[in-house]
């Protein structure tokens, strides 16, 4: 499972984004997608395509945590989505190492994913395996949840101007514990 | 006096005394004025330490005041008392933190307050300009408000920063130096 996780200000600016891999069930930390290197932009596109169905979603319900928002199949991406109060997007791209085999057929175009069928799977783990599953809202519940209290806190430094990059290395360093221990 | 006495005595004035507010209150309204002064004076973080400094001593000047008001205790016998007056009563009642003392010289005449917490630097992450981490002292104003206070009981010292937890040092650490005591002068003109 590999993941793209973005920040967006309220006025769209994105301020932080990291990616990363899945730590669980013997993986390494480090994000493999299936996009080439040189299309990693695809990335930010996907998740900031996402936005519209955000925006969306945010009034459907009273939570902060929209849940598994959006679908990207050509690239199996799944997006979730978290809303602070202040306006604040966070959104996480989750793809997992290959098509879950129940998903194969609904999902089309499996262009970008190379060579197909190897059964080497990083991980074996119910979250990698089932992007949409309860476990997996759950896992990312936790995740962004986590995040927002460091953010709270990020936003507090008298240092920090709303709308404003996050560079805080303290920041990252928590979203990548944060990343390790849910995801 | 001793140390447990001076810490007993912080106490109970905290507790019974002293009105309370909210400690975020306090932290977001001092990192402003922080951030404020680095942004009027364009980041001349040298110039932001002696504006702290300044503040802080006209702070001290007034809030012995009340620090003797509120607690009642008499002068000290020597620099050692007043260290830990300081530590134990002063930071006590005003921030709800004792600093530990220590690094005494042999001479009695400095030692350092070390902070395992401190309430105005909570949140706080120096901007990353590449000179903050080196030069500026967040909490500055603290050393003032030591030297406005002292020198209103005739005790004239000098203080500054030389580690914080903020800056990436493992702890946070003022020195103080006492100068010398204040004698009553008569002023110049009148014979």
């Amino acid at each position: 499972m590999s993941y793209y996780f973005t920040i967006l200000s309220p006025t769209d600016t994105p301020i932080f984004n990291i990616a990363f891999g899945t730590s669980k069930g013997g993986g390494d930390g480090i994000a493999r997608f299936r996009f080439p290197d040189t299309a990693q932009y695809m990335n930010q596109f996907i998740i900031h395509s996402s936005l519209d169905i955000v925006e969306e979603a945010q009034w459907t319900n009273g939570g902060m945590y929209l849940k598994h928002v959006d679908t990207y199949p050509p690239a199996a991406a799944y997006i979730s989505a978290f809303l602070t109060p202040s306006g604040a997007r966070f959104l996480l791209l989750h793809q997992p190492p290959q098509l879950p085999n129940s998903n194969t057929g609904s999902l089309g175009s499996s262009s970008l994913l190379g060579p197909g069928g190897s059964t080497t799977r990083a991980s074996s783990s119910s979250i990698a395996a089932n992007p949409t599953s309860p476990q997996t809202e759950e896992a990312v519940r936790q995740f962004m949840n986590e995040i927002y209290e460091s953010f709270v806190k990020t936003a507090m430094s008298p240092f920090y101007k709303q709308g404003m990059e996050i560079r805080s290395p303290v920041f990252r360093t928590k979203v990548t514990a944060a990343g390790k221990k849910w995801l | 006096m001793s140390t447990n006495k001076a810490s007993r005595i912080g106490e109970e004035i905290w507790k019974t005394r002293v009105d309370k507010v909210n400690a975020e209150l306090v932290t977001l309204t001092y990192g402003t004025i922080v951030a404020q002064l680095c942004q009027d004076y364009n980041s001349d973080y040298q110039e932001v330490n002696k504006q702290l400094d300044k503040m802080g001593y006209n702070i001290g000047m007034r809030l012995i005041e009340d620090f003797l008001a509120k607690s009642g205790v008499g002068r000290c016998a020597n620099f050692r008392e007043t260290a830990d007056m300081i530590a134990k009563v002063g930071f006590k009642i005003f921030l709800n933190v004792a600093p530990t003392v220590t690094n005494w010289t042999s001479d009695n005449n400095q030692f350092s307050l070390i902070f395992d917490d401190n309430p105005l630097a909570d949140f706080v992450e120096l901007p990353d300009d590449g000179r903050a981490q080196d030069e500026l002292w967040f909490s500055n104003i603290l050393c003032g408000v030591l030297r406005g206070s002292l020198e209103m009981v005739q005790v004239q010292i000098e203080a500054h920063f030389v580690s914080d937890v903020l800056r990436g040092d493992d702890t946070t650490e003022m020195r103080v130096s006492l100068v010398r005591y204040i004698e009553d002068e008569m002023p110049p003109e009148e014979e």
